[in-house]
């Protein structure tokens, strides 16, 4: 079973229904128990990181998402779900998981912000979602981005009044700035790739 | 790109320019009554022109960036038939949604969410409401918050008032000091639609549009008036808007979506490519 960790966070269906159409089940769920027995999680995420935490915490579903991750279960965090795996949140500020390291904040003001719309994804070659990679257009909508501590962690960047990452992959653990769920026939590829990782070796292979 | 390119990129910080890569969006909009689409669809292979999930599913294979239902009934009936709507286009058509019209309570907006949506357009409710704006923004995120508004020019001209009730209402409130106001409770982005040059096909209102992309930080949705690809090019210029709104020049099949895109393409402006498998 793969888990949607419900926390009251916007359009959960669009990713159930993205993970069907890759020919997978998926359950969304408040249940940390739920998340805790998954072979698959995705922690999605819109809004505000201090209230998206405090959600988290006060129903334990933050332990159960670092047990999956920590066990070596695949972990997919989608916007602010992918941006909580980091530690510090200069929104809020307010602790993230602490999964990965680095930290969250805000894009620079001389932009538009929220950064809202499609724009390019540049993955690093070899890329470690394989062809998954060619989109290269995904849709966006955030205002805050990870600063990453290690460059290896990095999948891919998009720019955007700088350059930050949109996709990293450490392991077991990965995350979008973009919501693969709607950003069309790519999105759909990426989600696709994410269901087959792990179960073999062709993600570690092409690992470089 | 290698690892260390790949760094040298992320260290190279700021891109100058207005946008980057960021594309600019072409959204085609429906309106949509008890659940049939209004306004009549000159489109070949299509079984139904009437059902906004089809034609959403055409939109979508078109390389639309977005697609936009508008409930233009919004009785209590046609709010549950939208909502069907709504599921059943979220279920096969993976493109950001908003859905708008009769927009009034904060379980208005959870239940279209909850069936789909990723943004809803709230118009009418948010002038007699302006709490809806910040409440909705603090549940649900500002990303989900359209402000949809409707502008007419004021008799000297260079202002604009902002009118409710589907443009037949008058509330002597400046455009301009609307947004402002509305973008700090919370509106993650805006819709303004010109009534001046709605159904014209003059253009759009290109003065309030600067207006209002000097007014606001968050991006806005040009509305009413595209008579040719040219109205887009001239609207999406760096400093007016982040997208354009169109339904008759699409909808009557003057003008295709890849057709529009490459229009763009062509006057320098950054668009996402139809792409061959969307196209199948």
């Amino acid at each position: 079973m793969i888990a949607i960790v419900d926390y009251g966070a916007g359009n959960l269906r669009s990713i159930k229904r993205a993970i069907e159409a890759g020919g997978a089940r998926a359950e969304i769920t408040a249940d940390p128990a739920r998340v805790r027995g998954a072979q698959r999680v995705v922690l999605p995420g819109v809004g505000a990181a201090g209230a998206a935490m405090e959600r988290l915490s006060e129903s334990g579903m933050d332990g159960a998402v670092k047990e999956v991750a920590e066990s070596g279960r695949p972990l997919l965090g989608i916007c602010l779900g992918m941006q909580l795996l980091f530690d510090h949140q200069e929104e809020g500020p307010t602790r993230g998981l602490n999964l990965l390291g680095g930290e969250v904040r805000a894009l620079p003001p001389e932009r538009k912000v929220p950064h809202m719309g499609w724009n390019r994804v540049e993955f690093r070659s070899p890329s470690p979602l394989g062809s998954a990679g060619d989109g290269p257009y995904f849709y966006f909508v955030h205002s805050y981005y990870a600063h990453v501590e290690r460059p290896s962690d990095i999948a891919a960047v998009t720019s955007y009044g700088l350059s930050f990452p949109s996709v990293i992959v450490r392991d077991n653990i990965w995350g979008t700035q973009f919501h693969p769920e709607k950003s069309g026939e790519g999105g759909l590829a990426l989600i696709r790739a994410w269901l087959r990782s792990g179960e073999d070796d062709s993600v570690d292979q092409a690992r470089p | 790109m290698t690892e260390s390119s790949l760094e040298a990129s992320l260290n190279s910080t700021t891109v100058k320019g207005d946008r980057s890569d960021l594309c600019v969006r072409v959204i085609p909009c429906l309106d949509v009554t008890d659940g049939r689409v209004v306004k009549g669809v000159k489109f070949v292979n299509l079984r139904d022109a009437g059902d906004p999930v089809e034609m959403a599913a055409v939109y979508n294979r078109e390389g639309a960036d977005e697609l936009v239902f508008l409930d233009i009934t919004a009785s209590s009936d046609s709010r549950a038939t939208m909502i069907d709507v709504v599921r059943r286009t979220a279920d096969q058509v993976f493109i950001p949604l908003t859905v708008g019209g009769g927009v009034r309570t904060v379980e208005d907006i959870r239940s279209l969410l909850s069936a789909g949506a990723d943004k809803v357009s709230i118009n009418t409710a948010a002038l007699s409401d302006p709490a809806l704006i910040t409440e909705g923004a603090r549940i649900f995120g500002q990303q989900c918050i359209v402000v949809a508004i409707d502008a007419r020019q004021s008799q000297e001209g260079g202002t604009w008032e902002v009118f409710t009730h589907g443009g037949r209402r008058s509330t002597g409130r400046d455009v301009v000091a609307w947004a402002k106001e509305a973008e700090e409770r919370g509106a993650g982005e805006f819709l303004v639609t010109s009534m001046d040059r709605d159904g014209t096909e003059r253009g759009y209102d290109l003065d309030l549009l600067n207006a209002l992309g000097r007014a606001v930080r968050v991006p806005v949705i040009a509305s009413g008036g595209a008579g040719n690809l040219d109205d887009l090019v001239e609207a999406l210029q760096p400093g007016r808007v982040d997208a354009v709104l169109a339904a008759s020049i699409f909808h009557f099949g003057t003008y295709r979506i890849a057709e529009a895109k490459a229009h763009l393409a062509a006057h320098g402006l950054p668009v996402r490519p139809v792409s061959s498998d969307e196209r199948r």
